[in-house]
């Protein structure tokens, strides 16, 4: 009795070939939630979230009543939601009297929840307090230059857990080509102490060195925030190991125009394009016509209608 | 200074990371959010350059917009977001032609087509050796008269479809099984395979689940008291009858409540009663009853009476005349 349902347009089965799982990934979208209660703090810090992730980025902004990353049975609303909108990793804001400020951060693996951070949000200064030269400001989509400082990152497991995370939602896209004229921004993360880490972003000022490499400069654009680790959950232990498999064969590309003869061997073809002829100017002229043109222009002009031979000359 | 502070840094260019970690912020004295800023701001610098270093001694190629760099792989393992694309089952046709060793060929795209004597595409518009295009066709002597040749052609195609739909079904099952279908494909039940009815299934509402749940959990020994609960369960809502109890202390109007239900009591056990008090038949085999036993009493009595008698009779008449044994004939 089962029935083969298929994408009715080319354009839905091209979309729901993209959300097919590949071989070699590129990149990971994010999800932006907010909570049944947040603050103007957390309001804030969302929203700039996804002005530094906007082209990867889904936000909603209705308030989730069902969504409770911690709890037992509170994920299935957000499962859902990862696998509605093709998002792998998360942001939730919630605020109450017992966590204020809280910010969730989370990965899915095949939609499912992979692992769970959960900060604290104080010190905040979103991006409108910081003055600067505005033509320093961060191009949308760039590629971000990632700093870790401290020994906490690798000492403390929650914030080893953390740097994963954040390394895992700033990096954006996984490209093999870079163009050196884009990079432009940065991320400092600083462990402060065992359970606080500052966070800021910069942008990148590029200085004459002398050297074929620029000497740079850091200018804080914002936001910047601390980041209090409450309570995390680390990912399943086989899970983790399955989910960090990767394979050795390389998605194989179309080979185009390439054809294979039993006596000429491979043969491939070339596009040119149309050569228009009739509108080529040719290079002869010959001397001996300039007078005769002159004396008719002349003759031209001193009839009546020399305004429109003039147009058609020109 | 600067060979030592960027030997101790971890850069990975795949990801334009770098990790210091070997720094640490002195907890005494404290520093005031600026003094931190401006070291946090500092040590990044540093950090940033490290990755400049090793990005911009990358050999690059030059382009219109700008000089392109190729990124090594990451060398920091993050997981993947799905599962890696699991390999298709071989479908019937491939795994026998496998068996068999049959090879596989590619066919011409243009065929010799019969009808017009003329070479045509294999597939599509106008295609070689078309059914439909087939204006007359002869007869033989052993076909039924009755049968339309034309309509026999088109069964026999719809049959062809039909039977290639089934297989193509059976072979996306089998990929189904094996978590390997196509994005673009989903099978879908749209009848229940039971009953065979063509109505959709009525969706249970999470009330009607939550009640049916909570019936089944008291299918233990113990009543579902010392069972575990499933994670995010919630405790059922009502365990047993609904009992309601008339309130002890009497109130206005709650008295007549009272003598209603003992009247509703009273009533009940009368009219059985009363019901069969007024049962007639019974009543009548019953009256019939006492009636036959009367007879049977007067009946044995009759005869006790007459033996004695007849024993007397007996006696007598060796004493006495003929006229006792006139009385008992008479009797």
């Amino acid at each position: 009795m089962l029935e083969i349902k298929t994408a009715k347009t080319r354009k839905g089965k091209r979309e729901l070939e993209k959300r097919a799982p590949k071989l070699v990934e590129s990149g990971k979208k994010t999800l932006i939630l907010h909570g049944t209660k947040t603050s103007g703090v957390l309001n804030a810090v969302l929203a700039q979230i996804y002005h530094l992730k906007k082209d990867s980025a889904v936000k909603y902004s209705r308030k989730n009543e069902n969504v409770k990353p911690f709890e037992a049975g509170g994920e299935t609303s957000l499962e859902f939601f990862s696998l509605k909108t093709d998002c792998s990793v998360f942001v939730y804001g919630s605020h109450s009297k017992k966590r204020p400020d809280n910010l969730v951060i989370g990965r899915t693996y095949d939609h499912h929840i992979f692992d769970l951070v959960e900060v604290g949000v104080e010190n905040f200064k979103p991006m409108e307090s910081f003055s600067y030269n505005k033509k320093l400001a961060p191009k949308e989509g760039s590629k971000p230059f990632i700093v870790f400082i401290g020994e906490g990152f690798e000492a403390v497991e929650e914030l080893k857990h953390l740097k994963e995370v954040l390394l895992d939602l700033l990096r954006g896209e996984v490209v093999e080509n870079l163009n050196l004229a884009g990079v432009d921004r940065a991320y400092v993360c600083a462990a402060l102490s065992p359970n606080r880490v500052f966070f800021t972003h910069c942008a990148l000022r590029l200085k004459k060195s002398g050297t074929v490499v620029p000497r740079m400069e850091l200018e804080e654009v914002g936001p910047s925030m601390d980041f209090v680790v409450r309570r995390h959950r680390p990912p399943n232990e086989s899970l983790r190991k399955e989910a960090m498999k990767t394979s050795r064969e390389k998605p194989k590309k179309k080979e185009k125009n390439v054809k294979r003869d039993e006596l000429q061997g491979k043969i491939g073809s070339i596009y040119i394009p149309d050569q228009k002829v009739g509108e080529t100017p040719l290079p002869y002229k010959a001397k001996g016509v300039k007078r005769e043109r002159q004396e008719a222009k002349r003759k031209n002009e001193s009839d009546g209608s020399a305004s429109k031979r003039k147009k058609e000359d020109s | 200074m600067e060979a030592e502070k960027q030997h101790q840094f971890d850069v990975d260019l795949g990801n334009l990371m770098a990790f210091d970690s070997y720094h640490t912020f002195p907890s005494q004295p404290p520093l005031s959010r600026e003094d931190l800023t401006r070291q946090c701001l500092l040590k990044g610098t540093h950090l940033v350059q490290a990755i400049a270093d090793a990005l911009f001694t990358l050999p690059s190629i030059e382009d219109v917009d700008g000089p392109l760099v190729t990124l090594p792989p990451p060398t920091t393992k993050l997981p993947r977001e799905k599962h890696l694309p699991k390999p298709k089952p071989p479908t019937k046709w491939e795994a026998f032609a496998k068996k068999k060793g049959i090879q596989k060929r590619k066919k011409d795209k243009i065929v010799y087509d019969e009808q017009s004597g003329t070479w045509k595409r294999r597939h599509g518009y106008d295609r070689a050796n078309d059914e439909d295009a087939i204006p007359i066709i002869e007869a033989k002597p052993t076909d039924d008269p009755e049968e339309d040749p034309f309509a026999k052609r088109k069964e026999n195609k719809k049959n062809r479809i039909e039977k290639q739909e089934k297989n193509r079904l059976q072979n996306l099952k089998e990929a189904a099984k094996f978590g390997a279908l196509p994005s673009h494909i989903q099978l879908a039940a749209t009848a229940l395979p039971i009953t065979g009815t063509q109505a959709a299934p009525k969706k249970v509402t999470k009330d009607e689940l939550g009640n049916v749940a909570g019936i089944a959990a008291t299918a233990t020994a113990s009543g579902g008291k010392f069972d575990k609960k499933l994670a995010g369960e919630k405790p059922q809502k009502h365990e047993g009858k609904y009992r309601k109890f008339l309130p002890v202390v009497e109130g206005t109007g709650i008295g007549s409540l009272e003598r209603e239900q003992t009247e509703k009591i009273l009533n009940k056990i009368i009219s059985k009663n009363s019901h069969n008090i007024l049962n007639v038949e019974k009543a009548v085999t019953m009256h019939n009853v006492k009636k036959e036993k009367k007879r049977r009493s007067e009946k044995g009595k009759a005869l006790a009476s007459a033996t004695d008698k007849k024993l007397k009779t007996q006696k007598k008449s060796f004493k006495k005349g003929d006229s006792k044994k006139g009385k008992a004939k008479g009797k």
